[in-house]
């Protein structure tokens, strides 16, 4: 069977801090613009810009500072007019879209890769918004090969890319780069290096295809979000009455069935799943309490993906 | 049968407090608080009464760790002493509202015991705080949680030390304990970080109940950490740090740290390591609030402390 034939990936850009507590990003980027201060443009094989994406969360190392601006992303908030009561994450994804887009446009960078923390028990997950998006499919299976110390994920949101509200839907290819469990404002020295290793492998697979490397096409199992579930709350004050369960704390990605428990109620009483098999992951994510969100679940998939090589002009 | 001026009569502990809150993102003290304020049976005792209490509202419903100033800072002879002006701190305003309530710190009419329940994002385990190696009652208190809670560990961190002891919002109580439990990120809750703090509650509570009924108390010895040294972070002319906690040392609060171990790794992967004289034992390893604060960690030093045999006086 023959190649499936793409463009170059020309230009990549490696995002930290765009929420402004998720530390292993912020650092990535601040070391990368001091070898290039110390190396040189060419300390990369390949073009890469370095962008502190929520500069004023990230001095108060807090997620934002109005409004969550990896939700400011969709085409409608993009093209939104901006006055003096816009939030100011609004403000800074309209300046991000024109350093790095215009979205859906052929001037648009051909990669982003914006790098996040979880507090939950994820490993290293690639998360995107499209199932046919063969660049970023064939780098979350070279990150598999390569990355051995976690398990490496990927998850699909299938979302049309005009209603994408994320930084990295701005690229014509592009992924979140997910790593936990890291609590907010803390920066472990094992997970900084594990997603570092993530960002030098893409760098890696990105030179390589460039410089015309086949890239074999295969299988690939990955995760497609079908919806997400809340914490029991009392229904007067909305506040939480129960926990994650012990058994399903840390079980990121781990199948979920009929009878497994979900919740522990502070008066002892365990809450069951009653659904259909699926995989639970973002479990316990801090940042999802004020979202409603305890937990999203997907179904698990083998996804073809073919052959590819750079087309030559 | 130890002799009778061997034993130390003290009073009865009838005023209790358990304060949830104080960082309003540390979640186990915050739920178990507005649990017992809802339903207070479980925390109900003869002999006692034991008032649930949430030292800093505002930064609870923002789920941050203050508003204006650290409250477990806030304690302080000049805060407590200051007059009623507008634009006071909002955690100075709460630390003379909980004075008042609570204290006033120093005086005979002070609460007895005020339980101040925090979480860390430290491997810190099930950490109980003394501020005094003299306080005989926190001491038997203790060592009757330790043995109830075993084989699950409690270890102690004494902090006693003049530069590195602070005016914690407990300090207001005659006989303060601190509870740090991690590790659990901020604005989490776990439910194995939130049954341990439970759990080690219930054991102080009888504790308090058995010695109030006239039940004495043996001599005997607690293993205690006592505070030495802040270890702060490399950091750079701008105040930025250059390295991380090193992955040897991360998670390891508790276990000795000798000269020569690795402490920090640089962000371009060179290791500083540790070059103190002698052996040590960290704690608030990496802990979230303390970047602001300068600690990378605290080291410690391991010591057994002796507490006569206590019962309650009787008039």
């Amino acid at each position: 069977m023959g190649s499936t034939f793409l463009p170059t990936v020309g230009r990549m850009a490696v995002c930290g801090g765009t929420h402004g507590n998720e530390m292993s990003g912020v650092y990535i980027v601040r070391e990368m613009e001091r070898q290039r201060r110390v190396m040189g443009d060419g300390v990369w094989p390949i073009p890469v810009t370095t962008v502190l994406s929520n500069p004023r969360a990230v001095k108060e190392c807090r997620r934002y500072i109005d409004t969550d601006m990896n939700r400011c992303f969709s085409s409608a908030i993009l093209s939104s007019p901006i006055t003096d009561s816009s939030p100011y994450e609004v403000w800074r994804a309209q300046d991000l879209n024109a350093l790095l887009g215009p979205k859906g446009s052929a001037g648009a960078i051909d990669m982003i890769c914006d790098l996040h923390n979880t507090t939950s028990n994820m490993g290293l997950t690639l998360i995107h918004y499209t199932t046919n998006d063969w660049v970023n499919m064939h780098i979350c299976k070279y990150l598999q090969t390569k990355i051995t110390q976690v398990p490496v994920r990927v998850v699909i949101l299938e979302v049309p890319i005009s209603d994408a509200y994320s930084l990295e839907s701005v690229s014509k290819h592009g992924f979140t780069m997910e790593v936990g469990p890291q609590p907010h404002g803390v920066i472990r020295a094992d997970i900084y290096n594990l997603m570092k290793e993530g960002v030098d492998m893409t760098i890696d697979w990105i030179q390589k295809f460039n410089s015309g490397t086949v890239f074999d096409g295969g299988e690939v199992e990955v995760f497609i979000w079908h919806k997400s579930v809340d914490y029991p709350r009392d229904p007067d004050t909305q506040e939480l009455n129960a926990v994650i369960h012990p058994q399903l704390q840390d079980r990121d990605f781990c199948q979920l069935k009929k009878g497994d428990p979900l919740f522990l109620s502070f008066s002892g009483e365990t809450v069951k799943y009653e659904e259909e098999s699926l995989y639970p992951f973002f479990i316990n994510e801090c940042a999802y309490y004020e979202k409603g969100i305890a937990f999203h679940l997907a179904k698990k998939i083998k996804l073809p993906i073919p052959t590819v090589q750079v087309q030559k002009d | 049968m130890s002799s009778r001026c061997n034993i130390s009569c003290l009073q009865e502990a009838k005023r209790v407090a358990i304060f949830g809150g104080t960082h309003g993102n540390e979640m186990s003290g915050i739920m178990l608080v507005n649990m017992w304020i809802k339903n207070a049976a479980e925390i109900e005792r003869n002999g006692l009464v034991t008032k649930p209490f949430i030292s800093n509202p505002r930064a609870v419903e923002k789920c941050t760790r203050y508003i204006d100033t650290d409250l477990n800072r806030a304690f302080t002879p000049e805060n407590l002493s200051a007059p009623d002006l507008e634009g006071l701190q909002y955690e100075v305003q709460r630390a003379k509202k909980i004075n008042q309530i609570f204290g006033p710190k120093g005086s005979p009419d002070a609460y007895d015991v005020i339980f101040d329940l925090h979480n860390t994002t430290s491997n810190m385990g099930s950490t109980i705080i003394l501020e005094s190696s003299t306080d005989l009652f926190n001491l038997q208190m203790v060592n009757y949680i330790k043995k109830a809670m075993a084989p699950h560990t409690c270890p102690v961190l004494l902090n006693e030390h003049p530069q590195l002891k602070y005016s914690t919002t407990r300090s207001v109580a005659k006989h303060p304990i601190g509870l740090e439990v991690g590790p659990q990120p901020q604005g989490v809750l776990r439910s194995n970080v939130f049954e341990s703090m439970r759990t080690i509650l219930k054991h102080a509570l009888d504790f308090i109940e058995l010695f109030n009924s006239g039940v004495e108390f043996p001599p005997c010895t607690v293993e205690v950490f006592r505070a030495h040294e802040r270890m702060d972070y490399p950091r750079d002319t701008n105040g930025n740090i250059t390295a991380m906690v090193h992955p040897h040392l991360q998670d390891c609060d508790w276990e000795p740290l000798n000269r020569g171990d690795p402490m920090f790794l640089t962000f371009d992967g060179r290791t500083i390591f540790y070059e103190g004289a002698s052996t040590v034992y960290p704690t608030f390893i990496n802990e979230a609030a303390y970047y602001e604060k300068q600690q990378a960690f605290m080291t410690t030093c391991r010591e057994i402390l002796a507490a006569n045999a206590i019962r309650k006086t009787v008039k």
